[in-house]
């Protein structure tokens, strides 16, 4: 078999979404669009006390950026705001340069997408979600 | 592999180094032997500032250039090398028209009349020429299959119509607009008629006498030739009366402080230093296809797009834009398969070697049209092969199982 990113854990997110629906309470939204290549999704938190008590996201694109948002959305539920920032950096940075193997760990799921720091291409669908997020956290502090 | 393969594979050394099957030609073709010696030998022996030094080798290097306009004249059979305009690409010589001779000719309430299939380089630069005029751009919506009939061309067609421009061959469909009925019909209204050959000079023979066309825009890339050379068609009448495109050196007889006299065609339409390495290259470009002929050429793109139309009619769950007559796709193939998206149609197929390109292939509107976010698009040509063709055919079956679903 040919060697792809597209592993299990991937195309299974892809496929079978735990949350990719409407979030009608929502206190936070966010809309992140890659231009070039047509992805597009809202991201929805409901933060309490600075804690992420639930989330989804809508929107459409490739495998690549749906799956990472959802197992973003499977990470950071039930983590604090700064919790989840800190993940996201580590995202980014796995996806970028190099990361360390208890950073690899905390990353759970997420570890899976790190093969796609090898296709350029590729690496602004897989960091969609978490650039989202980061935005979404980082702008209301300003 | 057949005799014929094995010779004309012979010819690439990109092919025959690297196992790859490479159908994205539409975006850029890849070059022979024969065009890459051209080139470094132009700069090996010939190379001076052409047009300006008075010395041998510079004269050597003028000789050069303008051979390969002769060339460019011939091929596609054009009165006088005072018509052919190099440019970079076909972009720019759709705006050098746009630009010298829309905006300088064009009023308010005038129209302009393109597709809704066209490549972004033959909107854009209309979009513009009609906000800066006044001038109104409509677009010819064309069926779901790409087809656009007389009779929809005609109701677009009015006495207010002063430029009419459209794909030869559409990039996304690859089927082939009745330029030259539609070129006849134009100027029966006083329009002047611009077909983009950017998709079907490198594939069919292209004669700007018998079309009829007032200009004719291709690119060197996609035709065998080495990137950063284009050319600009246009009769002497149109290119006579319009101004420069850009302003400098080498497009000018005299200068004073107040103004300058303008050089003669076509030299008036090529500021600075122009491009003669890739010149040469699409003079030897030509004379491969030349050798080859395009008898040879059509045989061979016809049949291998016959073949791999017919696979992929027979797997489930892609879907083939275009014209269900196989003989018009010029070697284009754009599809879609449920549920998975291009680009990770395109990456998987990358991990098979095989070099496809996805998304909306600079045509936003088209796909808007068509009702697709984007698509995935085999674009073969005269040097691929069936193995090629029985690959991707392969590969295909398999994506949506890489992907997770069950069939
Ligand atoms: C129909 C058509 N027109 C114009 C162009 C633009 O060509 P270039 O990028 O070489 O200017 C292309 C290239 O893809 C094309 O397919």
């Amino acid at each position: 078999m040919s060697d792809t990113f597209y592993n299990e854990i991937l195309t299974d997110h892809n496929i079978h979404p735990m949350h990719k629906h409407e979030l009608p309470d929502a206190n936070y939204t966010l809309e992140g669009v890659n231009p070039s290549c047509g992805d597009d999704i809202v991201l929805k938190l409901k933060v309490e006390d600075d804690v992420i008590v639930d989330g989804a996201y809508v929107g459409q694109g490739c495998a690549i950026s749906q799956a990472s948002a959802d197992i973003m959305l499977d990470l950071i539920i039930g983590k604090n705001k700064e919790e989840a920032l800190e993940l996201a950096d580590i995202f980014m940075r796995m996806i970028k340069e190099k990361i360390s193997e208890e950073e690899l760990e905390r990353l759970e799921e997420a570890g899976a997408l790190s093969n796609v720091s090898h296709m350029p291409a590729r690496v602004k669908c897989a960091v969609l979600g978490w650039r989202t997020l980061n935005e979404m956290f980082t702008k209301e502090d300003e | 592999m057949t005799e014929e393969d094995k010779r004309i594979l012979a010819d690439f050394p990109i092919l025959k180094d690297k196992d790859i099957v490479y159908l994205d030609s539409t975006a850029t073709s890849q070059k022979p032997e024969s065009v890459l010696k051209a080139m470094d030998s132009y700069y090996r022996h010939d190379n001076a500032n052409p047009l300006r030094g008075l010395y041998e080798l510079s004269v050597k290097a003028t000789e050069d250039y303008e051979n390969a306009r002769e060339a460019v004249r011939a091929f596609i059979n054009a009165n006088s090398t005072t018509e052919i305009v190099f440019t970079r690409n076909a972009t720019e010589s759709l705006n050098l028209v746009a630009v010298s001779y829309a905006e300088t000719f064009l009023k308010e309430g005038d129209e302009i009349l393109i597709t809704v299939m066209e490549h972004h380089s033959n909107m854009l630069p209309w979009q513009q020429a009609a906000k800066k005029t006044g001038a109104v751009l409509k677009y010819i919506e064309c069926e779901m299959d790409g087809k656009i009939t007389e009779e929809k061309y005609l109701s677009y067609l009015t006495d207010k119509t002063k430029i009419v421009s459209m794909a030869h061959v559409s990039n996304v469909f690859g089927c082939e607009n009745e330029i030259k009925r539609f070129a006849s019909l134009a100027h029966e209204r006083g329009a002047i008629f611009i077909a983009d050959g950017a998709q079907s000079v490198p594939h069919v023979p292209v004669d700007v006498k018998d079309l009829d066309v007032d200009f004719l825009a291709f690119s060197g890339h996609k035709m065998l030739s080495g990137m950063g050379i284009g050319v600009l068609y246009g009769k002497e009448k149109y290119l006579d009366k319009m101004p420069p495109f850009l302003y400098g050196g080498e497009m000018i007889e005299y200068v004073t402080l107040e103004g300058a006299t303008y050089a003669e065609l076509p030299h008036k339409f090529e500021a600075g230093t122009v491009n003669a390495g890739a010149a040469v290259g699409l003079h030897a470009a030509i004379d491969y296809i030349n050798n080859i002929g395009f008898d040879v050429i059509k045989r061979r793109e016809d049949y291998l797009t016959d073949l791999c139309l017919t696979k992929l009619e027979d797997i489930p769950h892609i879907h083939v834009i275009g014209d269900k007559n196989h003989d018009n796709h010029h070697g284009i193939i754009t599809f879609t398969i449920d549920d998975v998206h291009p680009h990770d149609v395109a990456a998987i197929l990358d991990s098979h070697g095989i070099c496809v390109r996805a998304g909306h292939h600079c045509a936003q509107p088209l796909m808007k049209y068509l009702g697709v976010m984007s698509t995935t698009r085999a674009s073969l040509s005269f040097y691929n092969t069936e193995e090629d063709i029985e690959r991707f055919a392969e590969a295909l079956k398999v994506i949506r199982r890489e992907m997770g679903y069950s069939e």
